[in-house]
């Protein structure tokens, strides 16, 4: 069922980034640390979608999320007082909460093992095949009238709203 | 299966890649003396003892280019299809990226006009 | 023929003497690797050789001539200088990240070397998303200085790491920016594709804005002058790399050097034509040859540039990229779209790769490039005279009352 080739070593290689990554952010008591694990696991994320023939968005996983998001991720803890040494890594919910994610974790595994070895599932792994939509197609529909032109245009008002408000919030103390 | 050759190379790249400046810190490790006391290793400011905590005043303008920023990189990632299929769009193509231009430009009008591009 | 193993066929090769095709994949990979990393590696010691001696025959002296045949051993001897220096790690240092920083500075810039095309037939990766690939790299760059600056447990490096990170995120902007429109001139984001493209003619003659804007965002993404600021000896002594010695400092300033030349190098893979020059179709090897020159070319005259323009302040960096470069880049972009879409509409497209089937595109976008460049260079002569006008003004106020404060000028 699992054979040994590259696909599958690198899959091992990203998925322990991935939630090594995740791990470390919530286990360490150095904020700093902390983001520089949840760049390790956005790596992760960056190399599946290697994997599953996406390269655009493995790129923009990394222009975005690690050269855009992380970095003010880091400004923020800069912001914080004494991030070096957490003094509480667990509060007083935590059986609470491991029962939500024990939970939220069957229902993921429900849902990906059915489709596939369930009853009525197809019974195959699905290998990375090779003709996939290119970013040319994503392009073209994008702007297509009958695709996603509209939701292209309303994630720029999107983007319009957030900056607005981004400046807002922030330059209040101008006033 | 070539596509994923190409990666299969960045991949290789990417382990390698640190490899070539660690080695020589290695080796800088072994062949440099070694001994550290405490006025070396005191933190440089400006060649006086270090006043204070190390924890700069932090200007809440380095945040908003950030976030200036990282709407603009939203916005190019999705202008790069548009841009990579534009050979194959007619005008009606043409209007749509205009439109998600503006809106963006109109936001950056906003930040001029509301002095948040100074840097104070 | 197929019996002989060369690089490009030393897969089949190997497989065909019984290796397992995946490890046989591997091994030509690593070999791959190891090739394209070292040629930035060799080049970073010519390319401080000759910082050094164009910045001393600028200022009228000779610059290193005694270690080597013209000094050229120079970078070699620092390098052993550098290795045994001590190397000092402040107190109160984040000891695992303050070694990881050097390492990502080069690392980060040798990645990049991957997906450029050295000749028609050589690259490393031929990644459909090669473009993409190198903005992405270029914005791991700014985590390097977040955590050189912060785990120097020292403010004026996080002070300097903190400026350092603005300049570079405001400056990506108008870099991928002027990227768009090469990509819309070629339709590929591949590198190789894109430099296949130009065989017609250079993207510079079709894109000039874009050219000049891509190779002024590089200049302060690298921390070139006249964008030096973070690492002016003057000012704040080196900014974010301020505790690091030894060989960690030399990677920061190697990391340095080979970001500008890479830098030049994909301005001229992007722009200038890459590895095309007469005869490169029927001896690939030329192409290594050209892109060396052209970027030589480029590379020489953001050298000659250092030396030659004054240095930015921080407000005025800040104002240039936002409201100036910016604005343009995104009117070049929209620009150089309708022009394209009126040329589709007049059947102008160049069909075949050859000179005369792309002039009327290139004759096109260039008028339209030179009508924005005109409009430009008016508002800059706009605000340049209301600046001069409001300079007088408060010459002559000061003339007659010696005690009210210059108010500052804003533009």
């Amino acid at each position: 069922m699992l054979e040994f080739n590259a696909q599958s070593v690198a899959f091992i290689v990203f998925a322990l980034f991935s939630l090594g990554g995740a791990l470390g952010v919530v286990t360490t008591r150095n904020l700093i640390h902390a983001t520089l694990y949840l760049i390790l696991s956005l790596f992760g994320a960056a190399g599946f979608f290697v994997l599953l023939s996406a390269p655009f968005l493995a790129a923009v996983q990394i222009l975005v999320y690690i050269g855009a998001i992380a970095i003010l991720i880091v400004f923020a803890v800069m912001l914080t007082r004494s991030m070096t040494r957490l003094r509480e890594l667990y509060n007083r919910q935590w059986l609470l909460s491991g029962v939500v994610g024990v939970a939220l974790f069957l229902l993921l595994m429900i849902g990906v093992i059915l489709p596939v070895w369930g009853i009525n599932g197809s019974h195959v792994g699905k290998p990375v095949s090779d003709v996939v939509t290119t970013t040319v197609d994503l392009g073209i529909a994008l702007v297509d009238q009958n695709q996603y032109v509209l939701p292209f245009e309303v994630a720029s008002l999107l983007l319009t709203a957030a900056m607005i408000g981004a400046i807002v919030i922030a330059r209040d103390d101008r006033e | 299966m070539a596509v994923l050759n190409e990666w299969a190379f960045i991949g290789v790249f990417f382990s390698i890649a640190w490899l070539f400046p660690f080695l020589p810190i290695l080796g800088a490790r072994l062949l440099a003396p070694h001994k550290p006391n405490s006025i070396k290793q005191a933190t440089y400011e400006c060649g006086v003892e270090t006043v204070g905590d190390t924890w700069v005043q932090f200007k809440v303008q380095y945040y908003i280019y950030g976030l200036i920023f990282m709407v603009f990189d939203v916005e190019i990632v999705f202008l790069f299809p548009w841009a990579l299929a534009y050979k194959q769009l007619d005008f009606f193509g043409f209007f749509a990226g205009l439109l998600f231009v503006f809106f963006l430009f109109d936001a950056l009008v906003y930040a001029w006009r509301k002095d948040a591009l100074e840097w104070v | 023929m197929e019996n002989v193993c060369s690089i490009n066929n030393l897969v089949a090769c190997l497989v065909q003497s019984g290796m397992n095709p995946d490890l046989a994949n591997l091994l030509t990979a690593l070999g791959g690797v190891v090739l394209v990393a070292t040629v930035p590696l060799v080049t970073v010691i010519f390319l401080i050789w000759i910082e050094r001696k164009v910045a001393a025959r600028v200022q009228d002296r000779l610059g290193p001539n005694r270690v080597g045949p013209f000094g050229l051993l120079q970078s070699v001897a620092d390098a052993v200088k550098m290795i045994t220096k001590e190397d000092i790690t402040p107190q109160g240092a984040d000891k695992f990240i303050y070694n990881l920083a050097p390492i990502i500075a080069f690392a980060s810039v040798v990645l990049i070397w991957a997906v450029i095309p050295f000749t028609p037939l050589h690259i490393g990766a031929d990644l459909s998303i090669g473009i993409l690939y190198f903005v992405a790299v270029a914005s791991i760059g700014t985590i390097k200085i977040m955590i050189a600056g912060w785990s120097s447990n020292n403010k004026y490096a996080l002070l300097g790491a903190f400026r350092t990170i603005a300049q570079l995120l405001s400056y990506e902007v108008p870099l991928v920016l002027s990227l768009l429109v090469p990509v819309m001139i070629g339709g590929t984001l591949g590198m190789q594709e894109i430099v296949r493209q130009q065989g017609g003619m250079w993207f510079f003659f079709m894109a000039p804005v874009a050219a000049i804007m891509f190779f002024i965002a590089n200049l302060a993404e690298t921390g070139r002058a006249p964008f030096d600021l973070l690492e002016a000896e003057s000012e704040i002594i080196a900014g974010y790399n301020i505790e690091y010695s030894g060989f960690k400092w030399g990677m920061f300033m190697a990391g340095e050097f080979m970001h500008a030349f890479t830098a030049c190098l994909l301005t001229v893979v992007v722009f200038f034509g890459g590895w095309w020059g007469p005869g490169v179709e029927q001896i690939p090897v030329l192409g290594f040859i050209y892109l060396g020159l052209k970027t030589a070319v480029i590379y020489l005259f953001a050298l000659v540039l250092r030396s030659t323009v004054p240095r930015v302040r921080i407000d005025q960096l800040m104002t240039l990229n936002w409201k100036w470069l910016v604005p343009i880049s995104v009117a070049n972009v929209i620009v150089t779209a309708f022009l394209l879409q009126v040329i589709k509409a007049l059947g102008l497209t160049p069909q075949s790769g050859d000179l005369i089937a792309a002039l009327p595109q290139t004759i096109i976008l260039l008028v339209g490039n030179v009508l924005l460049g005109v409009v430009v260079f008016g508002f800059i002569g706009r605000v340049g005279r209301a600046q001069r006008a409001a300079d007088q003004a408060v010459q002559i106020h000061t003339d007659h009352d010696d005690h009210s404060p210059v108010p500052a000028v804003g533009d």
